[in-house]
């Protein structure tokens, strides 16, 4: 009964410390001085149709480093925590194959769904998409074959080496910006090229392939980890 | 206050709800992602722009016509970073569940006393 009271009061307290983020923030009408730099100086500056993705990879670069280093230490607990029960299990439990449509549909969507998935992180600059939507979908292909074939395993050298590499690039490319443009992660080290186009905006969709990528080969191994610590 | 906002806040409530009355390991773990549903659409709801539309320049929307026409980007770059850690971080909680499963084979929260005092 205290339990539930002291529940109760947790949550009084929490709704009267949130609710000025609903009372008291007025609708805008207009951009606020930040948001009306980065909306009329992007497209020119950085070249980038989406401005999002100009924000996530230019103007906060750093953030979204940061934000690959949290997704990397994630994966790399979720590995550390699953791997030992691996070894101790040896018990194998006889499963029936899966349907015949389940794996026609398979062999015919997989190839779709990772095309799909490189498309979002190549055209990141200019639609709604980039590096994070498309190693998702990419994930999510790995997953259907999971699915499919539970008893395939995918290769973990494979996976580490694109991961590593991936990521050891989108810091070359960071550092490349401190010799050829203003500072770290600046896109400019390549030709802005025509806006609009798929090649454009200097280095965003390199830098936007190797985060897909790496958060791709990220998510697969978690996938994978927790598949095969089931069975 | 926009409609947005209010059902943001009321995920915010009830995951936080959820978290702190219900035993079961899992169903905390969902009570996170609520909450953290909730904040995605609170953040997203604070850089809209009624009438306006989203901030990418294409043959409607041109560079110098922007200003006026496109939401705020800086909101839903963050609410992009934020659904990444989100989907990390629970993933993380998911297998801490499933090694405290292994380990007593139980979710329940109260089976868990090594740390209480």
């Amino acid at each position: 009964m205290v339990k539930r009271f002291l529940i109760f009061l947790v949550l009084i307290f929490f709704v009267i410390m949130l609710l000025p983020l609903i009372s008291d923030v007025q609708p805008q009408t207009e951009l606020n001085s930040l948001a009306s730099k980065y909306v009329e100086d992007g497209p020119d500056e950085l070249g980038g149709a989406n401005l999002v993705t100009s924000i996530v990879v230019t103007y906060r670069g750093l953030d979204t480093l940061g934000e690959v280093a949290v997704l990397f230490i994630a994966t790399a607990g979720v590995g550390f925590l699953l791997r030992r029960r691996r070894n101790s299990e040896s018990k194998t439990v006889k499963k029936r194959s899966s349907s015949e449509i389940l794996q026609s549909g398979t062999a015919l969507l997989m190839p779709l769904i990772f095309l799909f998935g490189v498309y979002i992180f190549l055209h990141g600059h200019l639609t709604p998409g980039g590096g994070f939507q498309g190693g998702v979908v990419i994930a999510s292909g790995v997953l259907l074959s999971l699915l499919t074939y539970p008893k395939s395993e995918v290769s973990h050298k494979i996976l580490n080496m694109i991961e590593s590499l991936s990521g050891a690039f989108y810091i070359v490319v960071g550092i490349l910006g401190i010799y050829l443009a203003a500072g770290f992660l600046d896109n400019r080290i390549l030709p802005l090229g025509e806006f609009g186009r798929l090649f454009s905006a200097g280095a965003i969709p390199i830098i936007y392939s190797l985060v897909g990528l790496k958060v791709g080969s990220e998510l697969v191994g978690i996938l994978d980890s927790m598949q095969r610590s089931d069975s | 206050m926009t409609l947005v906002s209010v059902i943001g806040f009321i995920l915010i409530v009830v995951g936080l709800w959820g978290m702190l009355t219900q035993r079961n390991l899992i169903k905390i773990i969902i009570g996170f992602s609520i909450i953290d549903t909730g904040i995605h659409l609170l953040i997203v709801s604070i850089g809209f722009i009624k009438g306006r539309t989203a901030p990418i320049i294409d043959t409607t929307i041109s560079k110098i016509d922007a200003v006026n026409r496109v939401v705020d980007p800086i909101p839903s770059a963050l609410v992009l970073t934020a659904i990444v850690i989100g989907l990390a971080v629970t993933a993380l909680m998911l297998v801490y569940a499933i090694n405290l499963y292994q380990r007593k084979q139980s979710l329940d929260i109260n089976d868990f006393e090594e740390l209480k005092w």
